[in-house]
């Protein structure tokens, strides 16, 4: 990207230089090379005639807060995109720590879009609310769509995708990751026309209902020849999967359904001869309720695979690590803790390649441990497995000796987020806070996006984090620190920070007033039992006119109590749009007040 | 009179339900107390836990509510919060929780005073311990129900749980709470079927959005009940702020009885076999087990749900 922008960076100089500067077709061309939103961006700001002609030729547009912008805006600004992505609500929404209906509702963009956009190709939303209505909607108004990717997404039905499968004859991507749908049944699948045979990818695993059309499934399969992603929900039994696979043999990636059956020989030889016979399988996933006879049907397959989601998989950590050693060309790793430290050092040792790696716990809630997974499955990963970047750890000790060690190991971690399980949570040797441990994972790893903190914490803690976190883009924190200064170092020294969400931590006015200003070069701040009051929420509004400032608080307004008392959760997030007018009655977003503009 | 040891808590029993018997101290509700209430709380010693005990009395509440008397939903629930916390007949019972309001409770026999479920959780006899030991019982139905299990034992086993903590999505959660873990063998399976956590979403007719609860950290109807009537006032009353005080105090509850007034609510969920039923027919644990959703429904439109519930209905009168 350097290399892009130096270019780009002479190439204006060249045409401001020039007497007649390049024609717009030329700098259009260059341009299209840059795909990148923050590239793109870059680009706009060179000069006014750079800015008209990149804006006229963006074809994608990302907006990482629907609230920032409004659909007439984006709609204005680049008139000819053809793929467009929004996210909506917080991540904490992920953690239901957003009551519903505080917002996120694509409706109006799509609204707006159809109107004026119906060469629109590409849908992609992030934790938005789509109704049956939307998916109608775009149904009818977009005919050439190609692209429809609901991630984290609510409110609509089968209802609606049966409207998406019946009218849209382009579309090759239908990808449904962890939604909450309404699963009416499996009919709508027979919506697809039988003329329809474009579909490329199809991911329905999040679907709950128990029926599925398996005819149409099946026909809808052996007719899209282009199949390559195709990711079943639980419903669909196991002895299924062969005939499924038998259908499409060219496919890459595949998820199965419910990965259990009675252990009969025939129905195991199937399943084993139709994963063998495709050939270009890479990533596998589903595993629900694993039958671990059944395991070994994927044998054939394992070898070429680079993706691996068995985070649903309850099996014991000695078939897993049959399965891992199987798989040396193992890029990626989904596993619940049942894997254990062993089954760790078995992936350690077996899978060089590995870049990724996500732990989840089988039982977030008991007290004790229910299996031995302790840091030091994350030592010898860390330890064993040169490429590893990206990071999930649910594990219910840590001491600062091992994350020290980590952070030695792997300094090119880009992403490193470590649960804890109890809050809280000492140094098991030690006794003392881990702040020593994450500290040295944010000075060793220089390169770090995204961290998520837990354990016991004080401020030290950030203070590492403000000094050395300097590329960090993303930070959660939750049951952490003493005091303000904690909130202010990070605020005042983590310069790329765009994402920060903090729940339970004892940071109040002080930190955010100070930092106001930085606020509005972030996307967003989530803060939700803190100890912000109502006072200082109501300041930074009237004070802050291109932030939203909103409280959230479903015991009622807070204007009802003092406004010394703290709201219960706070969202910041920068906007050119204004206040919204789709909240519902237990958000406030605080007023701007021209008069007290800082300057 | 019934005789508390039959009341078949499953709804099997072959015995009229003894709200039969209650349906005159339903109407007899404005004159206050429903004694006869109190007297079916004398269970066996240790033969029932808290959580059941409050799920009779809740039973009852929405029976009666069903049977036709002209109150609210938030009516039911005030009935709800009368009674659930009452002494029974020694000090056999674990998880005995002291009355809330009004005279002392010996035996349950001569509850006196006016009709004040509105009233606060300090009982009048003056007794000290009361309002100590509603919360530690509450605390303990809270986090030992809140797993299926009112056995104390299972509280030990499993961390109180905090909202969206550890931080995990719900199709995660929903994923491995419907399905036991393997290796599991010594537990208690509905103990690990009821860890973790459940959300259904609770649309109310007229709303304009749905919401979603967590049934697994509710104990009981009655907790339940509480959660959802705050979740919902905001509607009812319009902004919730407009009355200022949260719907536990009973200054507010009163001001929403006053809202529903002319608008009775019920509250139903539908099964996993697709039936609409009436809440309060099953014991708790069963009923966090088979809800699929839940709907606060106008009780006009409950004519015709739940048929055994109807039945029963029918059998009253």
């Amino acid at each position: 990207m350097c290399v892009v922008f130096s270019f780009l960076f002479g190439l204006s100089l060249m045409h401001k230089k020039m007497e007649f500067p390049f024609p717009d077709e030329v700098l259009e061309h260059i341009f299209s090379f840059i795909q990148s939103d923050k590239d793109r961006n870059s680009v706009s700001m060179v000069c006014k005639s750079w800015y008209e002609i990149e804006r006229w030729c963006r074809r994608k547009v990302f907006v990482g807060n629907c609230y920032a912008v409004s659909p007439r805006m984006v709609s204005r600004r680049f008139p000819e995109f053809r793929s467009i992505e929004l996210k909506g609500k917080p991540h904490f929404a992920d953690f239901n720590l957003v009551p519903d209906g505080w917002g996120g509702y694509v409706f109006p963009w799509i609204v707006e879009m159809a109107g004026a956009f119906p060469w629109l190709e590409e849908i992609k939303l992030k934790r938005m609310v789509v109704t049956d209505e939307s998916l109608e909607l775009i149904a009818k108004s977009f005919k050439k769509v190609k692209v429809l990717v609901l991630s984290s997404c609510e409110g609509f039905s089968t209802d609606g995708l049966g409207a998406i499968a019946a009218s849209c004859k382009n579309l090759e991507e239908l990808d449904l990751v962890d939604c909450e749908v309404d699963d009416l049944s499996g009919h709508w699948l027979s919506h697809f026309p039988e003329s329809y045979t474009s579909l490329v990818s199809l991911n329905i695993s999040c679907l709950v209902s128990d029926e599925v059309s398996f005819s149409a499934l099946e026909r809808l399969v052996g007719r899209c020849t282009n199949l390559r992603t195709l990711r079943l929900n639980r419903a669909v039994p196991l002895d299924k999967v062969a005939d499924i696979l038998r259908r499409a043999p060219q496919l890459v990636e595949f998820g199965t359904g419910t990965y259990a059956a009675e252990l009969r020989p025939d129905v195991y030889s199937d399943l084993a001869g139709a994963f063998s016979s495709c050939k270009e399988l890479k990533s596998l996933s589903g595993f629900w309720d694993v039958v671990p006879d059944y395991l070994p049907a994927i044998y054939p397959v394992c070898s070429k695979l680079t993706s691996l989601n068995l985070s649903y998989a309850t099996i014991q950590s000695p078939e897993l690590i049959k399965l891992v050693s199987h798989c040396p060309n193992l890029q990626r790793l989904l596993v619940l803790d049942y894997i254990e430290d062993s089954g760790l050092e078995a992936l350690a040792s077996s899978c060089k390649d590995l870049q990724e790696l996500r732990v989840f716990p089988s039982d977030p809630y008991g007290v004790e441990p229910n299996v031995s997974l302790t840091e030091r499955g994350l030592v010898a990963v860390s330890s064993g497995c040169p490429k590893l970047m990206s990071v999930l750890y649910f594990c219910r000790q840590m001491s600062n000796e091992a994350l020290v060690t980590i952070a030695k190991n792997r300094p090119n971690f880009t992403r490193f987020r470590l649960c804890i399980i109890e809050p809280r949570t000492a140094d098991y040797l030690t006794h003392e806070p881990l702040d020593v441990g994450f500290g040295a994972i944010v000075q060793y790893c220089k390169e770090l996006q995204r961290l998520s903190l837990s354990g016991l914490l004080t401020d030290r803690v950030f203070e590492y984090i403000g000094k050395y976190a300097k590329k960090l883009e993303m930070l959660s924190v939750a049951f952490a620190g003493d005091s303000d200064l904690g909130l202010h170092h990070v605020l005042s020294g983590c310069e790329s920070l765009r994402k920060l969400e903090i729940r339970d931590c004892p940071f109040g006015d002080k930190a955010l007033l100070a930092n106001a200003a930085r606020l509005e070069t972030m996307r967003s701040l989530w803060m939700s039992s803190c100890a912000v009051s109502f006072g200082a929420c109501k300041l930074l509004g009237q004070k802050m006119p291109r932030l939203n400032v909103e409280v959230i608080d479903e015991r009622g307004p807070p204007d009802s109590r003092p406004e010394s008392c703290p709201v219960d959760k706070l969202y910041i997030y920068r906007t050119i749009a204004g206040p919204r007018f789709d909240m519902p009655p237990f958000v406030w977003t605080m007023e701007d007040d021209p008069s007290l503009l800082l300057s | 009179m019934s005789k508390p040891i039959e009341h078949d808590y499953i709804g099997l029993s072959e015995q009229p339900f003894p709200s039969m018997e209650k349906s005159s101290d339903a109407n007899d509700k404005k004159n206050g107390l429903r004694l006869k209430d109190t007297e079916l709380r004398l269970g066996l010693p240790g033969s029932n836990s808290p959580e059941r005990e409050v799920h009779d009395q809740n039973v009852l509440s929405l029976k009666s509510f069903v049977s036709g008397a002209k109150r609210g939903f938030a009516d039911a629930l005030d009935g709800g919060v009368k009674w659930v916390f009452s002494r029974g007949s020694g000090g056999g019972s674990e998880g005995l929780f002291s009355p809330r309001r009004g005279g002392n409770n010996n035996g349950g026999n001569d509850l006196s005073g006016p009709d004040s479920g509105l009233g606060g959780p300090v009982s009048k006899d003056g007794d000290a311990q009361n309002p100590l030991v509603v919360q530690e019982k509450k605390c303990q139905v809270a986090s030992g129900s809140s797993h299926g299990n009112g056995n104390t034992s299972a509280t030990a086993s499993n961390r109180a749980q905090v909202v969206g903590w550890p931080p995990i999505r719900s199709f995660r959660k929903n994923t491995m709470a419907s399905h036991p873990t393997k290796n599991d063998d010594d537990y208690n399976a509905e103990a690990k079927l009821g860890s973790g956590c459940l959300y259904v979403k609770v649309s109310m007719d007229g709303a304009p959005y749905l919401r979603k609860v967590d049934l697994k950290i509710y104990g009981s109807y009655k907790e339940l009940s509480t959660a959802l009537e705050k979740m919902f006032s905001c509607f009812t009353i319009g902004q919730c702020g407009s009355h200022g005080v949260s719907s536990r105090d009973g200054l507010s509850e009163s001001l929403l009885i006053d809202l529903l007034h002319g608008s009775e609510y019920v509250l139903t969920y539908e099964d996993k076999d697709g039936d609409w039923m009436l809440v309060g027919d099953v014991p708790w644990v069963m009923f966090t087990n088979s809800c699929k959703r839940l709907r606060i429904m106008k009780s006009t439109e409950a004519i015709g749900l739940a048929p055994r519930a109807m039945e029963k209905c029918k059998n009253r009168t």
